[in-house]
């Protein structure tokens, strides 16, 4: 795909979703423009249907694809752009996205991202006018890291170094690289920057949620069963889950802290809280908890829209060829560097 | 009242006889038991599920033998079993089974599981993990502890596999007391169990789930592959309910577990 239908595919992808931000209770254009401190118009009572066992449904193909960025931007000081400002950014967003594409460079030649729904705007996203995901604190920041955090980031700085070069062994490179647990898996649930796919099916009792990346499953029990064991420690910790009305609340903890959120600690608790206010929308929120990293709470509000099915396997360690072949590319290297090295001691 | 606490005591112990029986014919007939209904009417499947056999290490009878590796002792031998497989050996075109005597062989080094694939179908049943039956209208969601495998069973909007996959393409129905799931579109990568029983992308794979009382189900599978086998065959199982409280399917995200087995040759040497 060339640039120009990249960036008419974006339009148009951008048209729907309007319509569907309209739908979702986000401030629309008349509302931000008469009133741009207002945060939502008048919320347009919207009944969610129920599973055959009463629950609200909130089943069904999800994304949380997204051009709003996690931080307010600097420069920015409002909460909700006005369409044209939001537009102006996702054009922009959508250009940078590009330029990974732009022949002859590094980027290109590791991933084409006009191709497969690498690039965000060929898939369907969710859409809204926010400046930024973090609505509180109201700044659109996060906290500070506290002392007790850095020192911790510090350390695991420390024991990187200590460990060698990133490529000196697997257990040195990232965490996505080598299947286990990509960022968006969550929780919380993060724009994952591609594939950031998810379905939900409930039975009674029971909520599970679909990651599209590395199939990542969490089977969510609503039975208000005790919280489990401190020993038991997980890569997306252990989740109990409980309706408030037509919100479902999920309050997770027992993180093993290897793929630490943002810095967070193994003491991280994150509630979220989904509530569908549309056919084709659920309002997601997430608050993070660890006074070890932060001293206060702190929230983002990143919605989920409706996107097509079917979810197909994302087999992802089978064939990682990569992992095998940069590390065979690094010894390769290292044995170059050492004849060198004899060559030039001779 | 006497009478009637009497006939109760002689229907329990006649109900005992008839499961006793019932258990021994288990791979040869479906009990008259009915299940709950779900919300939506149908059988409730809804559960934490495992199979309690050794059709993992072989899915055919087999002794009790000292396993592939040395350091492991008795902790790591092969317990004895009866088999799971219905009539007589596995069916295999005669340049099959040398290839499975191959990857017998040479099991260590081939089988997936090892290397922490995602088991295929139907191993990922049979694995000894406990996996969750998570039924919607449209989606019947199989998780399994291992590997963090999952499969989606389309009961709607049901199409053909759109490309092969470990965990292959499946499409459900409702049969009277059972969920039979329809499978197809699989790679050729996975096996059947340890011992090295394979299948190729021709793979066809039809299970049927059946409640056989409040705490277990009946497994039948009908496998089908032209390509490795003369003929389709079939297993059956029983899968038990975890009912401990407070069950559930945990991370066994092994991926971690085996990168030193799969990369450690590729480590930066201390001396470099």
């Amino acid at each position: 795909m060339n640039r120009r239908s990249l960036v008419s595919a974006g339009a148009v992808v951008l048209g729907a979703a309007v319509l569907s931000a309209n739908i979702a209770g986000q401030a629309p254009a008349s509302a931000a423009k008469a009133a741009p401190a207002a945060k939502a118009p008048a919320a347009k009572a919207y009944t969610p249907p129920k599973t055959p066992d009463g629950q609200p449904d909130l089943q069904g193909f999800w994304t949380n694809s997204t051009y709003v960025p996690f931080e307010r931007p600097q420069g920015v000081t409002k909460e909700f752009y006005t369409p044209d400002e939001a537009e102006a950014a996702i054009k922009a967003a959508a250009a940078r996205e590009a330029e990974q594409t732009e022949p002859g460079t590094a980027a290109d030649v590791h991933y084409d991202f006009s191709q497969f729904g690498l690039d965000r705007s060929q898939s369907k996203f969710s859409y809204n006018l926010r400046t930024s995901l973090v609505v509180d604190p109201p700044d659109g920041k996060v906290p500070p890291v506290n002392a007790q955090g850095q020192k911790r980031a510090a350390e695991r700085a420390a024991a990187r170094k200590l460990a060698g070069g990133p490529y000196d062994s697997v257990q040195n490179m990232a965490i996505g690289s080598r299947c286990i647990i990509m960022g968006g898996s969550g929780p919380p649930m993060m724009n994952a920057g591609y594939n950031a796919n998810y379905q939900i099916v409930q039975s009674p009792g029971y909520v599970m949620i679909l990651t599209e990346m590395i199939h990542d499953v969490r089977v969510i029990p609503l039975d208000n069963r005790s919280q489990p064991p401190q020993d038991i420690r997980q890569w997306v910790g252990l989740s109990r889950g409980r309706w408030e009305g037509n919100t479902l609340v999920v309050e997770t903890t027992n993180f093993n802290g290897k793929n630490a959120f943002r810095g967070a600690s193994e003491t991280l608790k994150v509630t979220e809280r989904f509530t569908r206010v549309a056919d084709d929308v659920i309002d997601y929120k997430f608050t993070i908890e660890d006074p070890a990293t932060w001293d206060r709470a702190w929230t983002a509000d990143a919605p989920l829209a409706r996107t097509e099915g079917p979810i197909f396997e994302f087999a992802c360690h089978e064939t990682n060829y990569g992992i095998a072949n940069i590390l065979a590319g690094a010894r390769a290297e290292d044995k170059q560097k050492a004849e060198r090295a004899k060559k030039g001691s001779n | 009242m006497m009478r009637s606490r009497l006939l109760t005591r002689v229907t329990v112990v006649a109900f005992v006889a008839w499961v006793a029986v019932a258990m021994t014919l288990v791979t040869a007939q479906t009990p008259g038991y009915k299940a709950p209904r779900a919300p939506d009417g149908k059988p409730n499947l809804n559960g934490i599920w495992q199979a309690i056999n050794t059709a993992n290490w072989d899915i055919e009878a087999h002794s009790a033998a000292p396993g592939p590796v040395l350091e492991l002792g008795a902790a790591g031998a092969v317990p004895g079993g009866l088999g799971v497989v219905e009539g007589g050996p596995l069916p295999y075109r005669p340049e099959a089974l040398t290839k499975r005597n191959e990857n017998r062989a040479n099991r260590l080094k081939l089988d997936p599981e090892v290397k922490c694939y995602l088991p295929g179908v139907p191993r990922a049943t049979y694995m000894g993990f406990p996996f969750q039956i998570i039924q919607s209208q449209k989606h019947v969601m199989l998780v399994h502890e291992y590997a963090g495998a999952v499969r989606t069973v389309y009961m709607t909007d049901q199409v053909e596999a759109p490309a092969d996959s470990w965990m292959g393409w499946s499409n459900g129905r409702w049969e009277g007391e059972s969920l039979v799931v329809d499978t197809k579109g699989f790679n050729d990568l996975s096996w059947f169990d340890r011992s090295g029983n394979f299948h190729s992308d021709a793979l066809h794979v039809v299970e049927r789930f059946t409640a056989r009382s409040a705490d277990t189900l009946i497994y039948e599978v009908t496998v089908e592959d032209p390509k490795v086998f003369s003929r389709p065959w079939k297993m059956s199982m029983p899968l038990y309910r975890r009912v401990e409280p407070n069950a559930q399917i945990l991370e066994f995200r092994c991926v971690e577990f085996v990168e030193d087995l799969i990369y450690g040759h590729l480590r930066k040497q201390p001396s470099q």
